[in-house]
């Protein structure tokens, strides 16, 4: 980094700058590594996704409703509508409660439930993925079927989201399920954008008479609302690719439909139960294609969100 | 003047959110409540040191599973550990400049990549050209998941050595690389080391890459050119299947996972805290 100017010259010798030279080298190389890594899985991808592009066109791939390998039929349309309904019911939910979180943690709760709050949502984080399936199958999945899907029908079966029957597994229980798993995520991410809110913001709310509250409402919010996205967005994108916890919940079934209670099938769980057992060359590269669209989303997702955050904490007013 | 409106609302505020902690919390508590209680029962020591019985038989363990996955994840932390933080170093050390800057933005971004298509880069990788599945496979998948979080990691615990530390050992003559490795790295080594279980925990858990690189294995095997079982597929295996003794299994399959995955992550912690309270 810093190289002393007053360093006198004879003291180096040709040692240390070999030293120094082999280490510079060494070091550019492991940087170097992970755009390596990232150039990696960009060809990898393309390359197994290549026998795709003669076989079916683009549109049909995307825009496609029929997939059926026996016929060499790749529509992926089911798969992106099921990825996308769950991940958008895990967004709505996951938003609000963890937003809220951050909201009570960093402005209403004592400064020493923070750290202890914070553990939980750890934990929550550390859990594998295909043990959040585990109980999901076994608990969430029960729990929707029997109490939550009817009383949703009774009284709000008048939109088509809830229509149907109740049958447990689908894009309500994945969506459930991803809720959770995304919440740490962007609960730490939202009380990380929020302690980076000026004190005197709320103070000179709070000196104007309002309420707790009301200093949230008009000058925390609007300050960390872009660090507030940015943290959505993020979980936006660990929902988009999660895999094996959505695997078991979703009911697999690649159908289109309204109803949130239906079974359906989402880009990562037909990946991972198709993949290994495929049943041709084009039937991979098609799967390989699903994960290349789903690879393309989510960094564009990420590349988004982290500007965002990164922005976020350094805006306009932060320099003052 | 502050109305009774105004002060109901501010109450229902705080309610609200911290009804939302609650509400944080229970699936929490389910989880780790279930996992144990039903869990419990079918942990043994046949349960760790046994090959899986096929079904209709008794007991069988997934003690393959056990070993494959410290395997996979040993062997993906040969690749990993060293490509991390090694990019962890290179970012502290080069902070400034464009190509750290874009460095930093790739790892950013690829630590959010989804598990399952790194299954796919590993597949191509290694899958193709072997003709076979494989542990190799499968660890080359999970090193690809490690290396953007370790560089994230390690280069913000080597940024939190105090600058005095280089200017001191510069100041003494000692040769930058010196002072990079023996000052600054050693410096941070304590909290590389945290990083490093942490990153090993999480690779443990992982499921999806490995269903088509490493597939699974029913028997015995320490060869990395060969298919080999993982706790975490052996448990996805069993919780999909019809049988109610199999789901059982998924059930203290989770909770040795959960107890090994815990245990690293609870000694990184400690590890952090002693460190932290040494500094104090």
């Amino acid at each position: 980094m810093t190289r002393l100017p007053s360093v006198p010259e004879p003291t180096i010798t040709a040692n240390v700058r070999l030293g120094d030279r082999v280490w510079s080298i060494l070091l550019t190389a492991f940087g170097g590594a992970v755009l390596v890594v990232a150039g990696l899985i960009v060809i990898e991808l393309t390359h197994v996704a290549q026998p795709l592009s003669g076989a079916v066109s683009l549109w049909k791939f995307l825009a496609g409703a029929d997939w059926d390998p026996v016929n060499d039929s790749y529509g992926a349309l089911p798969y992106i509508y099921g990825t996308l309904v769950t991940s958008a019911v895990a967004i709505a939910l996951a938003g609000a409660v963890g937003v809220g979180i951050a909201l009570f943690l960093t402005e209403m709760a004592p400064p020493q439930l923070r750290a202890i709050a914070m553990f939980p949502l750890e934990l929550l984080a550390g859990i594998p993925s295909i043990v959040y399936g585990l109980w999901g199958l076994t608990v969430l999945v029960p729990i929707l079927r029997a109490d939550v899907e009817p009383w949703l029908q009774r009284n709000l079966g008048f939109l088509p989201l809830f229509k149907g029957a109740p049958i447990g597994l689908g894009y309500l229980a994945a969506g459930v399920l991803l809720a959770i798993m995304i919440l740490p995520t962007i609960a730490s991410i939202t009380v990380e954008v929020m302690r980076t809110v000026p004190g005197t913001l709320r103070e000179a709310a709070l000196a104007l008479g309002a309420t707790r509250w009301e200093a949230v409402k008009l000058s925390v919010l609007p300050y960390a609302r872009p660090g507030i996205v940015g943290a959505l967005i993020l979980g936006l994108g660990r929902a988009l690719g999660e895999t094996m916890a959505v695997t078991m919940v979703i009911g697999n079934s690649p159908t289109i439909s309204a109803s949130l209670f239906a079974p359906g099938y989402s880009l990562p769980s037909v990946i991972a139960n198709e993949f290994a057992e495929a049943s041709g060359q084009t039937h991979t590269a098609a799967l390989a294609g699903l994960g290349l669209i789903l690879f393309g989303v989510t960094m564009a997702l990420n590349a988004i969100a982290r500007l965002l955050v990164a922005w976020a904490s350094r805006g306009p007013l932060r320099k003052s | 003047m502050i109305t009774l409106r105004r002060k109901l609302t501010n109450h229902l505020a705080t309610a609200l959110c911290g009804g939302a902690l609650l509400l944080a919390v229970t699936p929490l508590l389910s989880v780790l409540w279930l996992v144990v209680s039903k869990g419990l029962a079918g942990l043994s020591l046949d349960f760790l040191t046994q090959l899986p019985k096929p079904m209709g038989e008794d007991g069988g363990g997934v003690a393959n599973g056990l070993i494959g996955s410290f395997f996979m994840v040993g062997l993906a932390a040969l690749i990993a550990v060293p490509l991390g933080t090694g990019a962890g170093i290179y970012l502290a050390e080069r902070d400034l400049g464009r190509t750290p800057r874009i460095v930093r933005f790739t790892a950013e971004v690829l630590s959010g990549v989804p598990s399952i298509v790194v299954g796919i880069v590993a597949y191509g990788l290694l899958v193709v050209p072997m003709k076979r599945f494989s542990a190799l496979a499968g660890a080359v998948a999970l090193a690809v998941l490690m290396v953007p979080t370790l560089a994230r990691s390690t280069e913000e615990l080597v940024r939190l050595v105090p600058r005095s530390l280089r200017e001191a050992s510069l100041a003494l003559g000692v040769p930058e690389w010196k002072t990079s490795l023996f000052i600054i790295v050693r410096t941070a080594m304590p909290g590389i080391v945290t990083a490093i279980l942490l990153a090993l925990a999480r690779a443990l858990g992982e499921t999806a890459p490995l269903l088509f690189t490493a597939l699974n294995n029913q028997y015995w095997s320490l060869k990395a050119d060969q298919p080999m079982s993982s706790l975490t597929v052996q448990i996805f295996n069993y919780a999909v299947s019809p049988y109610e003794d199999w789901h059982r299994k998924a059930w203290t399959a989770a909770l040795v996972l959960l107890m090994v995955v815990g245990t690293l992550s609870i000694t990184a912690r400690t590890l952090a805290r002693q460190r932290f309270a040494r500094n104090k």
